[in-house]
């Protein structure tokens, strides 16, 4: 068996273990994805709608959120936010950092989707009795989001590749599942590390090259 | 206030660490970055598939992995430290967006100026390296700006290696005092010293090169 050297590392356990904590992975990306676009939403528009102070003060914030490592992040709600009473497991303290971080990235491009609208799309929306709101949801936020898909398909593979840094609050996602195997054997590192390669890249190719139909199909 | 008295020469060593990996990192994956961009532009179909390959690769993959492959593969051959393996996969996988974003500029440079310039008798590379880029490095400005914002966070991955970087410091820092929620907001603020500016700059610069365009 000496021989086979590679595969040893890739134990049905190991690959069942290790597939497992794709699936968080995974489930951690779509959750912290779909939160994340409601929110970003709700700040975009905040920011686009230029209230007196209000939209300063959320586009203040989200200045510095969007400013801050990713990492820092995750850390604070799982370590400080207890410190406040507010006790989170850790696959919930990691969707809430994550969806924090990237609302505020999904902000930026549904603001700036929202300010590539022609004006007259506003104009002639009201001018027709729609009411602000109206314009919003069913004149201007579809158009926009049409514009916005192949950004936020870059925000989702920066999702996947992001989650791994919850291995920092052991989140039992893929990468960290890969350590817990090479843990047990040196000689199973560059393997490990190769198959992990693999299957994130795999997984964000893909998604990049559905960013890339959107865009060729939007253009 | 005493949580940052007491341990302010750990936080800024730290910061010191933070910036110097950041600064290094940005240097190589510009070089880099604009080396695979150029790639990417030449005639000839094989070295366009290169520099794609290259960007793929290292867009697709976490940082995280890139530096593990560097702190325990890599390491075991060529004998480097946490901060060396986290600031050699910061270059590498910065290289690959800043290819991406130098490629885009060289793109929206009208190829009028190439033609003209190699009408004119420029060689190619000198056509390249006098006429084109310093125009593309110019539009593509802000997103470089944007990019360095990004590295300086992502530095926050050499934590994971004892790269001794602001982050790896403030865990030290929480563990040692407890006081998490004060350490995490010190640390947060050594980060928006570089970051802030820097992004209320780039805000500016976009705002500027869209009003002239």
């Amino acid at each position: 068996m000496v021989t086979l050297g590679i595969f040893d590392a890739f134990t049905p356990q190991n690959v069942q273990y290790l597939l497992g904590g794709l699936g968080i992975t995974v489930g951690v990306s779509v959750i912290s994805v779909i939160l994340s676009f409601i929110a970003g939403s709700v700040i975009g528009i905040i920011q686009f709608e230029r209230l007196p102070y209000f939209s300063k003060f959320v586009g203040t914030i989200n200045n510095i959120i969007r400013n801050l490592p990713l990492l820092l992040i995750i850390f604070f709600v799982y370590f400080a936010l207890p410190k406040l009473g507010i006790h989170l497991p850790i696959f919930w303290a990691t969707v809430v950092a994550m969806s924090t971080f990237e609302s505020s990235m999904l902000a930026e491009i549904v603001r700036g989707g929202l300010e590539s609208i022609d004006k007259g799309q506003f104009e002639g929306a009201r001018a027709n009795g729609l009411s602000n709101l109206q314009t919003m949801f069913y004149i201007v936020l579809p158009q926009a989001y049409k514009k916005m898909i192949p950004p936020i398909i870059s925000q989702l593979i920066s999702l996947v590749k992001d989650t791994s840094l919850a291995m920092g609050i052991v989140l039992s996602e893929m990468t960290y599942r890969g350590q817990i195997i090479y843990a047990q054997n040196s000689t199973y590192i560059i393997p490990v590390l190769i198959v992990i390669t693999l299957i994130y890249f795999l997984l964000n190719y893909g998604l990049s090259l559905i960013a890339r139909w959107f865009d060729s199909k939007l253009a | 206030m005493d949580l940052l008295q007491n341990n302010f020469s750990t936080f800024l060593q730290g910061f010191g660490y933070t910036l110097l990996s950041s600064v290094i990192a940005l240097v190589v994956s510009m070089i880099l970055g604009t080396f695979f961009a150029i790639l990417q532009i030449l005639p000839q179909k094989w070295v366009q598939k290169v520099g794609n390959i290259y960007v793929q690769v290292f867009r697709n993959i976490p940082l995280l992995i890139i530096t593990f492959f560097f702190f325990l593969v890599v390491a075991k051959v060529i004998p480097m430290n946490g901060f060396t393996a986290g600031t050699i996969a910061l270059s590498l996988y910065t290289s690959a967006f800043i290819a991406e974003t130098v490629r885009a500029g060289i793109l929206s440079v009208n190829s009028g100026q190439m033609e003209g310039a190699r009408a004119n008798g420029l060689s190619f590379w000198q056509a390249m390296q006098h006429i084109v880029l310093p125009q593309a490095f110019k539009i593509a400005l802000p997103s470089l700006g944007n990019q360095f914002i990004n590295l300086v966070k992502n530095s926050s991955i050499l934590a994971f290696v004892g790269g001794l970087d602001l982050m790896y410091q403030g865990n030290m820092v929480a563990a040692n005092t407890f006081d998490t929620f004060g350490t995490y907001i010190i640390v947060a603020l050594f980060y928006l010293v570089i970051t802030l500016p820097l992004s209320y700059y780039m805000q500016h610069l976009e705002r500027k090169l869209k009003h002239a365009a």
